[in-house]
């Protein structure tokens, strides 16, 4: 009859009567029942986010929580004396979520009328339905991998390195510097390609080219010694970022041509797409090939267009442009560049494949 | 310091100390008009974007196609000549 309803991203937690039993202020002994603590972990191991949203003094709350060893499974806790429907529109509005992906659950009626009324998008639940939470659809997402069972140190490693960075005075560089950043560029492999997929459904990304590739495309061209599929991971002293890139590279003799470039936004702040791209641009300087990027202007990609064009890449003609298929659209540019040696990045450790090196001994 | 179009008179000199105090503000070092920014390592990748983004929205300018090439926006001096060039363009079409 309904389709599947959109999967939640974050469930917002009461506590007193609602997490656990009692009223912290009120009674000598509050008891966790063993099925929400087990919740709790399933939800934390499907990528699902949790936090609190609770009327408590938060040192005692928070410490209750702590005793109990689930404080960290909670990002962003709001624990005080304001309506409820403010905690939860700040914990959407840290997390960059949309109301539609947030569930709350409460047992007072009169909490969840009132966010419900303020929020009219986010999703209610009554304590009494905790037990079957996790069997419900919204709360069932359809892939989990590696990246969402590590979703929830990744966005507390997020919320340490943006205070990090507040509190830091100084060049951009020394900033990234003092990160540790980490690369990791690699042939992809079906379990990777997952996590790409994951990346794109679930957080906007900055495509440079506007056009799809498909999982499907992508997996069959995983053997095809014509082209590579490249994925991007990357790590700091914080912790992982997880999948953060795909490229799709036709590698011919004379051209190597980048079909799709594609980064999350939550590490374009670190200059991930223009260390990709100094990377790409020395391995095809050794393996004496042209670079040719296709390239489709959207209201979102400026960001890429800029990348490119300060990485050296102009819309100049050259004779290696003729030899390659029409493009799939007529919008789709294509960006040229005479590639040389570069420096390594100065603010980032990569780890890379020799790709000039392997297609220079499989033409020998 | 907003990124709303400037009212005073365009010059040179009013774009590159604006540019400078911005920079400044932003990188929090005070920079000479013809130090290469991206040498020094004050500006990273992401800050060049905002550069890019600043000066349009300051200066009413679009900078698109091959005017977006880093030789532009290397030094103070460098940007305050691309602007001050976008603008005469566009006034002499007529264009706002
Ligand atoms: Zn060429």
């Amino acid at each position: 009859m309904s389709e599947k309803p959109a999967t939640v991203k974050c469930l917002v937690w009461d506590l007193d009567n609602t997490l656990w039993q009692g009223t912290l202020l009120e009674d000598d002994q509050v008891t966790l029942p063993d099925a929400v603590r087990e919740l709790i972990v399933t939800l934390d191991s499907r990528g699902i986010l949790q936090s609190v949203s609770s009327k408590n003094d938060y040192d005692l709350a928070w410490a209750k929580l702590e005793a109990l060893g689930l404080a960290e499974y909670f990002v962003l806790p709001q624990i005080g004396w304001g309506p409820k429907s403010n905690s939860v529109r700040t914990i959407a509005e840290r997390l960059k979520f949309a109301h539609g992906t947030i569930a709350f659950i409460d047992d007072q009626p009169a909490e969840r009328a009132e966010v419900t009324f303020h929020l009219p998008d986010v999703r209610c639940y009554p304590a009494d339905q905790l037990l079957t939470l996790a069997e419900l659809p919204e709360f069932s997402p359809e892939t989990v991998t590696v990246d969402s069972r590590r979703r929830r140190q990744m966005y507390q490693a997020g919320f340490e390195r943006e205070a990090e960075q507040a509190a830091f005075s100084g060049p951009d560089e020394d900033f990234l510097r003092s990160l540790k950043l980490e690369m990791s560029i690699e042939r992809a492999t079906g379990e990777q390609l997952s996590r790409v997929e994951e990346l794109t459904l679930r957080t906007s990304q900055m495509n440079a080219t506007g056009v799809h590739y498909s999982d499907a495309t992508l997996r069959g061209l995983l053997a095809d010694p014509g082209h590579e599929v490249l994925v991007t991971t990357m790590a700091d002293r914080f912790g992982p970022h997880g999948a953060v890139g795909v490229m799709l590279l036709a590698t011919g003799a004379d051209v190597w041509h980048l079909k799709l470039l594609a980064t999350s936004c939550r590490v374009v702040s670190f200059g991930a797409g223009a260390a990709i791209l100094n990377w790409l641009i020395d391995e095809a300087a050794q393996a004496g090939a042209h670079l040719v990027a296709d390239f489709r202007r959207t209201d979102r990609n400026r960001m890429m267009e800029i990348a490119y064009r300060f990485a050296g890449f102009t819309a100049e003609p050259c004779a290696c442009v003729a030899g390659l298929a029409e493009p799939g659209a007529p919008d789709i540019e294509r960006l040229h560049l005479v590639p040389e040696r570069r420096d390594p990045h100065p603010t980032l450790q990569l780890t890379a494949p020799a790709l000039a090196a392997d297609h220079l001994a499989a033409r020998a | 310091m907003s990124d709303q179009p400037t009212t005073a008179p365009v010059t040179a000199e009013s774009i590159e100390q604006a540019l400078l105090s911005f920079l400044e503000e932003r990188t929090k070092t005070a920079v000479p008009p013809t130090q290469d920014l991206f040498a020094s390592g004050l500006v990273s990748s992401m800050f060049a974007m905002e550069l890019v983004v600043h000066l349009e929205q300051h200066y009413e300018v679009a900078i698109v196609g091959a005017d977006l090439k880093l030789d532009n926006f290397r030094t103070v001096r460098q940007m305050t000549e691309l602007v001050l060039r976008l603008r005469d363009a566009s006034a002499a079409v007529g264009g706002a």
